[in-house]
């Protein structure tokens, strides 16, 4: 039946449905208050507004997009983040209602070391798996598809990933590689021939290790996600509805690294922007599976390597932004609203990206110069940002508060601004991350 | 046929530049020359980069070009000629950061622009710098980090490098992420640059390259 809607009808489809939170029992969501459930939904129309672009919000919106913050602030280590769930939800629900902000993102960053653990995740080094349990989770960086499997990934993503790349990034499914090719179960003649894997003990143990993984993810989830709920009712929404990401950083970032993607734009440019056109369906329905999972319209798209230092101008235009584009707008064309971000400096970008449907976008800024990103994306995006991190964790209240007012002046007079920071951040002053609120909300009303 | 090289390599013809190079192997053009003709290619890449018209994949490629060069040609030298250096550098992503991709692309311009660089990795302690100062002797160490954990680890390796008494002895500058002007204050370092470009200026400056 959604198939019959409208883009601009999905679009509202989505925002009422978060309008009319539904409870774990599928009935309407018991708010703590009246007043709370007010607040709940005049935060979520503040936001709707501002990333709209028709009218005014009645103040502009503020939130803040943390990373292992609200955890170290705690007195948490992020590894006791990753493997006590219990500790992580009430962390953060903590966090939320102490800085009042207009939405939040959940507890999700942590994730579940324990998961990591069953399937022997080797992609990232996370506390006592490399890094020390202060720290955050780190990428560890290599060639995890090699130069000649582009033809495998273009022609079958699908079972590229499961039976080469997966089992190299996770030590747990090395019985994928086995598996029977699935297209070719077709009739009675020969079935048992194709299920013999099934039997072999590497395989069996690849599966007992997803079953593990599934159980342990269930766990995480009903402590994680229970946070969303509590929040709501306190009238605190999360309107985060999953992530998806740009084709060239997709290959840049966790399939080919940095220097195979670089490498690769001057040997096999061909064959990297056909793999890229492919990921676009599957990178939009990542992002579109995951909204209507959760409900939540904003889909968070890191931006890493068409920033301005890594490639020229004419190899963004080539290779980094058009498949992008074609994700942002597979998104909006289901009425899910795009949320990139533009991390470190994107300067000279800006006259390309600004290339998009007026109203449909949020953009969150770091270190690019917001007065140059009003003067060209802003005309068509909402843009959202950028207190600095350094500024969160070596400034003061009052540096925060001064800065805060000067977006609002320079970015926000006519809406489409929303106050957050720019870059995610493990270590900040719990009074600087507060006076972003308390800054946005004394200096942001409209009249 | 030098000249062949030199033009390949800069414009990022790989499969030339390796085909003359043997041609020059095998007309006798000594094994030096070869090598002085790709250092020089890698020079004229490091300008364009310098310059901005290349970036990541030029500065990757042409280093990989250097490496196959060096490959074919190790075997007919009993050893890697010594270079003129201006001085030396001492650099490394701090403590509790495996990032690495900025400090390389730091790394490879020194080496162009005619510095020793000795490169200590990731997630380098305090006291791995420290150590590394006393036996390797730089004017300059570049400390390197993209996480905001990285601010207390710059500070904690300047403190460390005060404390062994060696301060005086060496600059430091630091860029990465997150890394500002700010962070230079609180670190205490020398110099904070944004780019590679900005890191190549302090250590000219500092050692006294025109």
């Amino acid at each position: 039946m959604t198939a019959q809607l409208t883009k601009e009808e999905k679009f509202e489809a989505i925002w009422q449905g978060k309008l009319s939170p539904k409870g774990p029992d599928g009935n309407p969501l018991p708010f703590q208050s009246p007043e709370a459930e007010k607040a709940y939904k005049d935060r979520i129309l503040r936001f709707k507004d501002a990333i709209e672009m028709k009218k005014l919000p009645d103040r502009v919106p503020v939130t803040v997009f943390p990373s292992m913050f609200p955890w170290k602030n705690a007195g948490m280590t992020v590894e006791e983040a990753m493997y006590d769930y219990g500790k992580c939800a009430e962390a953060f629900q903590n966090f939320v209602l102490e800085l009042e902000p207009d939405v939040h993102w959940g507890a999700y960053a942590p994730g579940s070391g324990k998961m990591y653990e069953i399937l022997d995740y080797k992609l990232y080094a996370w506390p006592g798996h490399g890094v020390a349990p202060e720290h955050s989770y780190q990428a560890n960086e290599g060639e995890y598809m090699l130069a000649n499997e582009y033809d495998a990934l273009i022609q079958d993503p699908s079972g590229y990933f499961t039976h080469v790349y997966l089992p190299r990034v996770f030590g747990a499914l090395g019985g994928f590689p086995m598996l029977p090719f699935l297209p070719g179960i077709l009739e009675i003649y020969g079935l048992p021939l194709s299920f013999i894997p099934f039997g072999l003990p590497p395989v069996q143990a690849t599966y007992k290790a997803l079953f593990e993984a599934g159980a342990e993810a269930l766990q995480w989830i009903g402590a994680i996600g229970g946070a969303d709920g509590a929040l709501a009712t306190f009238g605190f929404p999360n309107i985060l509805g999953g992530f998806t990401k740009a084709p060239f950083d997709v290959i840049g970032d966790t399939l080919r690294g940095t220097k195979g993607i670089m490498l690769d734009i001057h040997r096999r440019p061909d064959k990297l922007l056909e793999a890229m056109e492919a990921l676009v369906p599957l990178m939009i329905g990542m992002g579109v599976a995951s909204a209507q999972q959760t409900g939540n319209p904003l889909i968070f798209i890191p931006l890493h390597k068409g920033a301005d230092s890594f490639i020229s101008d004419e190899q963004f235009k080539k290779f980094f932004w058009p498949t992008l584009r074609e994700v942002m707008l597979g998104l909006i064309e289901e009425g899910i609203v795009p949320l990139p971000a533009l991390e470190g400096y994107w300067n000279t970008r800006l006259e390309v990206i600004q290339d998009i449907p007026k109203g449909k976008t949020v953009w969150m800024v770091d270190q690019s110069d917001m007065v140059e990103v009003k003067k060209t994306l802003g005309k068509n995006a909402c843009l959202l940002g950028n207190v600095p991190s350094s500024m969160l964790n070596l400034g003061t209240p009052q540096d925060v508060k001064t800065y805060v007012k000067n977006l609002i002046d320079t970015a926000g007079k006519d809406g489409g601004l929303i106050i957050c920071n720019g870059a995610f951040f493990d270590e900040a002053k719990p009074e600087n991350v507060k006076a972003i609120v308390d800054a946005t909300k004394e200096y942001g009303a409209y009249k | 046929m030098s000249e062949e090289l030199i033009k390949a390599i800069t414009e990022m013809r790989e499969e030339d530049a390796l085909k003359i190079t043997q041609e020059m192997l095998d007309a006798g053009t000594s094994p030096l020359d070869v090598l002085d003709a790709c250092r020089k290619g890698l020079d004229a890449v490091g300008k364009c980069f310098e310059e901005g018209d290349y970036f990541l994949p030029e500065l990757m490629l042409a280093g990989e070009m250097m490496n196959q060069i060096t490959e074919i040609i190790k075997p007919k030298l009993a050893d890697m000629p010594d270079r003129e250096r201006h001085g030396k550098v001492l650099i490394g992503t701090v403590e509790g950061d495996i990032h690495d991709i900025g400090k390389n692309i730091v790394s490879f311009m020194l080496d162009v622009n005619g510095f020793e660089v000795l490169d200590l990795g990731v997630d380098v302690p305090p006291k791995k710098f420290v150590d590394a100062i006393q036996d390797f002797q730089p004017q300059v160490v570049a400390l390197s980090g993209f996480l905001t954990l990285s601010f207390d680890a710059m500070k904690n390796t300047v403190a460390a490098i005060e404390s062994a008494g060696l301060r005086e002895k060496v600059k430091i500058m630091i860029g990465g992420g997150q890394i500002n002007e700010e962070v230079k204050e609180y670190a205490d370092a020398d110099g904070y640059g944004r780019d590679a470009m900005a890191g190549i200026s302090f250590a000219k400056k500092w050692v006294g390259v025109k």
